[in-house]
């Protein structure tokens, strides 16, 4: 197995709408490991996700994945890196028209010229490996949460990808479904031999199974480290984070005028 | 330049007229798009016709129904006013004229872009909003061949087909008023009607105007539900855009086919 990353962000510059999204971040992800990138709401994750997807481009720096330049790739190109990554959506982003089976079949089917029961033997296969074999006939809307998030996860690994794309994949999710996909991540992970990006900011969860993590704080990374480090990290915002604390380097306040000021300016417009 | 309400108010409205013009290029390119990516929706037909099923067969009712009773109220009027200058037996050239050339087309496409035109525009703005069209997109597979071509297709080859129907139904409709309630006679309402419907002039051309008029609703329909903004608010919007927007575009269209042609007639 080559040494070098599968995936390298090189001084990547994010702009959207002439407003700077990711600031000079430099990332590596290396083979057969398990990443977070973490932070709050808005500061850039999910973009950092599309950008090694290839769903944007940056404005400057280099995404590489596997040796190839995202943003240099053309369509054809980048439809065949994708073939070799998996993404896991925030609320499984199941097709709601097909059943369980058929949503696990349709890479396999719009890909591959693998006779039907090959397939279904490979469709039983990925069910299994997420527990929900018996669920192949439900349509998602009959799915809870939990379960929803494990079908996509079938589906995305259908085709055994080099690289699994996760975003938010806690989010929303009962105790119990928490952990059962976060231990999938992981075993996922370790049995097929792939490397995986997990985008969250559920700090407890993820720091039990990820093995380096990255924080971002407005588009830059503000702290990285193991999943050690970072519970004993003394940097304000990981501290913050991490303890779930109130108020800190992320201000309890949105911005205003002095408290004081803005009772006396504004009251009487109000009565 | 002074900074006063005029201003602004110019300011606004040129932003709206550049902004129009920007979509509507923008919406040409997504149709070119999706003729240019429109391969799998042609050699998976079963994907097309699946969803011939869900905007064709499904309309059917609403389509057939209407049909019958604009066919039925044709009857009437062309009665009431045909008798007054003696020439009652010239009701079935009417009904079936009035349907062929115009109402059949027309009618079933109003009816056609509010009853498929609306579902495919929320189902389409639905597939977005929940990630369904990215999901897609990072499986490699193209959402325009995949989600947006089959359901152009299919309402494309539709829409003909129902007009048809439309046609068919109303024309039984004018029967059953005019011969079987009122009494104009059989063999005048079958025979007259027979002898005056040209096939290419009034059928055919009738049907090219379906024709278009289906492309046009598929159009509008699968751009309004791909390019909405993914939020419920805005799957909403869209909706009642593209029911407004191809009825709006479905009248000019007629008016301009027509005059195309049936000038010299």
């Amino acid at each position: 197995m080559s040494s070098e990353p599968l995936v390298k962000l090189a001084d990547v510059n994010f702009t959207y709408d002439r407003r700077p999204v990711l600031k000079g971040i430099n990332m590596e992800i290396p083979r057969g490991k398990v990443i977070a990138i973490m932070g709050l709401s808005g500061c850039g994750k999910t973009t950092t996700l599309r950008l090694i997807g290839g769903q944007l481009k940056a404005t400057s720096g280099a995404v590489t994945v596997n040796g190839q330049v995202v943003s240099e790739l053309d369509n054809d190109g980048l439809y065949a890196l994708r073939r070799r990554m998996g993404m896991l959506f925030q609320f499984g982003a199941l097709f709601t028209d097909m059943t369980v089976y058929d949503n696990v079949a349709f890479q396999m089917r719009e890909h591959t010229d693998l006779p039907e029961e090959l397939i279904h033997d490979l469709v039983m296969m990925k069910l299994h490996a997420v527990g929900l074999r018996g669920a192949q006939k439900l349509m998602p809307s009959e799915l809870s949460g939990g379960m929803a998030r494990r079908v996509a996860l079938a589906r995305a690994i259908a085709l055994d990808p080099m690289l699994m794309l996760y975003d938010e994949p806690f989010a929303g999710l009962d105790p119990i479904s928490l952990s059962i996909v976060g231990k999938l991540i992981r075993t996922l992970n370790d049995a097929l031999g792939i490397s995986s990006v997990v985008v969250t900011h559920d700090i407890q969860e993820s720091l039990k199974i990820v093995d380096y993590v990255y924080f971002v704080s407005e588009g830059k990374i503000v702290a990285e480290g193991t999943a050690d480090e970072i519970r004993h990290s003394d940097e304000p915002y990981v501290h913050q984070f991490v303890w779930g604390e109130a108020d800190g380097p992320v201000s309890f306040h949105y911005p205003a005028k002095p408290f004081g000021e803005q009772i006396y300016t504004e009251a009487p417009r109000a009565r | 330049m002074p900074d006063n309400g005029l201003t602004r108010a110019l300011q606004g409205l040129g932003r709206r007229v550049t902004d129009r013009i920007w979509r509507l290029g923008f919406a040409a390119r997504f149709l070119l798009a999706t003729v240019m990516y429109s391969g799998t929706a042609l050699r998976r037909f079963n994907l097309t016709i699946r969803e011939i099923y869900f905007t064709g067969v499904l309309s059917l009712i609403i389509i057939l129904v209407s049909g019958l009773f604009v066919g039925m109220v044709l009857g009437l009027q062309g009665y009431d006013t045909l008798q007054r200058y003696g020439s009652s037996e010239a009701l079935g050239i009417l009904v079936a004229l009035s349907l062929v050339r115009e109402l059949g087309p027309v009618v079933a496409a109003l009816l056609f872009a509010s009853r498929a035109g609306s579902a495919i525009t929320a189902e389409i703005g639905l597939m977005k909003a929940t990630e369904q069209l990215s999901a897609m997109e990072m499986m490699a597979v193209d959402p325009i061949a995949r989600v947006v071509a089959p359901r152009f297709w299919a309402g494309v080859i539709s829409m003909p087909l129902l007009a048809m129907l439309f046609s068919a139904m109303g024309i039984f409709g004018g029967y059953l008023v005019g011969v079987q309630l009122i009494g104009v006679d059989e063999g005048s309402f079958w025979s007259q009607m027979q002898a005056s419907v040209d096939f290419r002039e009034d059928i055919l051309n009738g049907v090219i105007k379906s024709f278009v008029f289906g492309a046009i609703i598929s159009w509008i329909a699968v751009f309004e539900g791909y390019d909405c903004e993914p939020t419920a608010e805005g799957v909403s919007g869209a909706t009642t855009r593209t029911v407004v927007t191809s009825s709006l575009a479905i009248l000019a269209a007629d008016f301009i086919l027509t005059a195309l042609m049936f000038r010299g007639a």
